[in-house]
C-alpha cells in the first residue's frame, strides 16, 4: 500500500488578538493519494484556518505535517490552492493570469507553457477568451480560470476553500462534475472545504466534520457511493443516508449552528 | 461542451463600439478647442470694446506678436529651458522620494504614525513661506527651484502611494505567497500594478503642482525662467511679456497633465 500523501499530526491554532481565541483544537488526519476529502463544519469552526495551515500560509501552534513523505511547513508548488474568492489579477488577461505561477517559478514562460495553457483553457470551455480581462467574464468563468491556473502547475494535492461558494447552484453543479472529471483524469488528490453537505457527498470519498470553535474533528465518514458520480445520485436513498449522517455529526457538535434561526430579532 | 451552451457570455465591448469611442474622444477634444477659441475671441472683443491700454490688458494679437519677437530674437528658449529644468528635477526628486517613502509607509503602518506629524506639518506651511528659506540655504540657482518643486510635488504622490499600496488585495498576496514568490516578484507583479490606478491619480495633482513650485522658486530670486519673466514684466510694466510667460506655463501644465492621462489610458486599459 502506498503511503498517505498528506499527514497532519495534532496541528492546532490559537489567535491572540486581545484575548486569546482557540480557533482549532489539535487535529490529526491522513489523506491518501488520489482521494477526494471534503471538510464540512459550521461557520467559525476553523475550516479556513486549517486549510491555510495545510497550505503553509499560516504557522501551526503545535504538531507537525508531512507532505509526500517530507516534513511540510512552508508553501509548496506541488500543493495547489484555490481560494474562496476568485483571486485573479484584474490587470492581467486570462492567459496571463493562468501563466502567473509559471512566471513566478521559472522566471520565464516558454512557448511550451503557452501551448499547454491554451490547451487547458480549451479543455475548460474558455476557448477564445485568452485575451479577455477577468472583469469581462462571469463569476463561473472566472472560477474556471482560477482552476485552470492551479491545474497548469500539475499539483499533487489540491486544497480548495469553498471554491464554488459564491456561484449559483447550476454553475456550481456543472463545475463539480467538471472537477470530478479532471480529478479522475489527472489522478489528483483533493482536499476541499465546503459548507454544502450535498456538494461534499457528491464529490468526496471521505468526509471530515469539524465541530464549532474550537474546531475538533469527528471520525471521518466514508461515502462509499460508486464512481463516476452523477447528479442523479443526489436523489438516491444511499446518498440521503450519508447526508443525514453528516448532518447528525454537525448537529452533535454544535446544534445552534446547524440551522440558523432569526427569531432573536 | 456542456457548460458552453449555458454560458455564452460575450465580451462587453462589441467591435463597433471601438470607433464610436474614438468619435467621442475626438468630440471631447473638439469641444476643448472650441472653448479655448471662444475664450480668446471674447478676450479680443473686450480689449477692442473697452480700449484698454496694453499695460492693463493687451490684445491677443499683441501677446502673440510679443511671443514671436521673443522666440526669434530674444532668449525665450533659455527661460523655458530653465523652468523645464526646475520642473523635471523637482519631479524626479519629489516623486522619487514620495514613491519610495510611500511604499515603506504603506507596508508599515507603525512607521506612518511615527512620521505623519512631520509630513502633515510640512504641508500645513504654505510653500511661499518656505521658499525664501530654501533660497537662503541653497542659493538662487537651479538647486533651490528643484527643491521647492520637489517639496510641493511630494505630498500628493506620497499619499497616493500609501493608499495605493494599502489597497492591494490580501487574497492576491496569499496567492503570491502560496506560489513562493520572492519579495521582488511581489513588488513587480502585484504591488506596483495594483497600486498604479491610485498612484496615477496622485501624479495628476503632482505634475500640475510642479509648475507652481518652479514659479514660486523663481519668484524668490532667479536670473532665468518663466517665473522670472513674470517678475520682470511686472517691474517694467510689460504686461504682454507677463501674458506670454503665463500662457507658456499653462501650456507646460497642460502637457504634463495630458501625459499622465495618456499614461493612464495605456496602462489601465484593463479597467475599461
Amino acid at each position: 500500500m502506498t503511503p498517505p500523501i498528506f499527514v497532519a499530526d495534532s496541528i492546532s491554532k490559537k489567535f491572540v488578538d486581545g484575548r486569546p481565541l482557540q480557533a482549532l483544537l489539535p487535529v490529526s488526519f491522513q489523506i491518501e493519494a488520489g482521494e477526494i476529502v471534503c471538510l464540512v463544519g459550521a461557520s467559525g469552526s476553523g475550516k479556513s484556518t486549517l486549510l491555510r495551515i495545510m497550505g503553509g500560509l499560516m504557522a501551526s501552534d503545535g504538531g507537525a505535517m508531512w507532505f509526500a513523505g517530507q516534513p511540510h511547513r512552508a508553501p509548496n508548488p506541488a500543493i495547489g490552492f484555490v481560494f474562496q474568492k476568485t483571486n485573479l489579477m484584474p490587470w492581467r488577461t486570462v492567459l496571463q493570469n493562468i501563466l502567473l505561477p509559471i512566471e513566478v517559478q521559472q522566471k520565464k514562460v516558454k512557448s511550451v507553457d503557452q501551448d499547454r495553457a491554451r490547451a487547458l483553457l480549451g479543455a475548460m470551455g474558455l476557448d477564445g477568451f485568452e485575451e479577455a480581462y477577468p472583469r469581462q467574464l462571469s463569476g463561473g468563468m472566472n472560477q474556471r480560470v482560477v482552476l485552470a491556473r492551479t491545474l497548469l502547475q500539475q499539483p499533487r494535492l489540491l486544497l480548495m476553500d469553498e471554491p464554488f461558494g459564491q456561484l449559483d447552484a447550476l454553475t456550481r453543479e456543472r463545475l463539480n462534475l467538471e472537477l470530478l472529471r479532471l480529478q479522475a483524469a489527472e489522478r489528483m488528490t483533493i482536499f476541499m472545504v465546503t459548507h454544502s453537505i450535498t456538494e461534499a457527498v457528491l464529490l468526496a470519498d471521505r468526509i471530515f466534520v469539524l465541530s464549532e470553535r474550537p474546531g475538533r474533528l469527528a471520525e471521518p465518514v466514508v461515502v462509499g457511493l460508486p464512481r463516476p458520480r452523477t447528479l442523479a445520485m443526489i436523489n438516491t436513498p444511499a446518498f440521503g443516508a450519508v447526508a443525514l449522517r453528516i448532518r447528525a455529526l454537525i448537529g452533535e457538535h454544535g446544534e445552534r449552528e446547524a440551522e440558523p434561526t432569526r427569531s432573536g430579532f | 461542451m456542456l457548460y458552453n451552451m449555458h454560458e455564452q457570455i460575450e465580451l462587453r465591448q462589441p467591435a463597433s463600439a471601438s470607433w464610436r469611442r474614438w468619435l467621442r474622444w475626438l468630440g471631447g477634444y473638439l469641444a476643448a478647442l472650441v472653448a479655448v477659441g471662444g475664450g480668446v475671441l471674447l478676450w479680443g472683443w473686450l480689449v477692442e470694446w473697452q480700449q484698454y491700454p496694453p499695460f492693463i490688458l493687451p490684445s491677443p494679437a499683441r501677446v502673440w506678436q510679443k511671443l514671436g519677437e521673443m522666440a526669434f530674437a530674444g532668449d525665450l528658449w533659455r527661460h523655458i529651458g530653465a523652468t523645464l529644468a526646475a520642473i523635471a528635477g523637482g519631479l524626479a526628486l519629489g516623486l522619487g522620494a514620495a514613491f519610495s517613502l510611500g511604499y515603506l509607509l504603506g507596508k508599515h503602518p507603525r512607521l506612518e504614525r511615527l512620521t505623519a506629524p512631520y509630513i502633515v506639518a510640512s504641508q500645513s506651511i504654505p510653500i511661499v513661506a518656505i521658499a525664501p528659506l530654501v533660497v537662503i540655504w541653497l542659493g538662487s540657482g537651479l538647486a533651490s527651484k528643484v527643491a521647492v518643486t520637489a517639496l510641493i510635488t511630494f505630498f500628493p504622490a506620497l499619499v497616493a502611494t500609501v493608499v495605493g499600496i494599502r489597497s492591494v488585495d490580501p487574497d492576491l498576496v496569499d496567492l503570491m505567497r502560496s506560489l513562493r514568490a520572492t519579495r521582488g516578484q511581489i513588488l513587480w507583479k502585484l504591488e506596483l500594478p495594483a497600486a498604479l490606478p491610485i498612484v496615477l491619480g496622485g501624479l495628476k495633482l503632482s505634475v500640475t503642482l510642479a509648475v507652481v513650485g518652479a514659479v514660486v522658486g523663481e519668484f524668490m530670486g532667479a536670473s532665468a525662467g518663466l517665473g522670472y519673466l513674470i517678475n520682470l514684466g511686472r517691474g517694467i510694466l510689460d504686461t504682454p511679456l507677463m501674458f506670454v510667460a503665463i500662457g507658456l506655463l499653462v501650456g507646460i501644465a497642460q502637457t504634463l497633465y495630458l501625459t499622465v492621462v495618456l499614461l493612464e489610458s495605456r496602462l489601465l486599459r484593463w479597467q475599461r
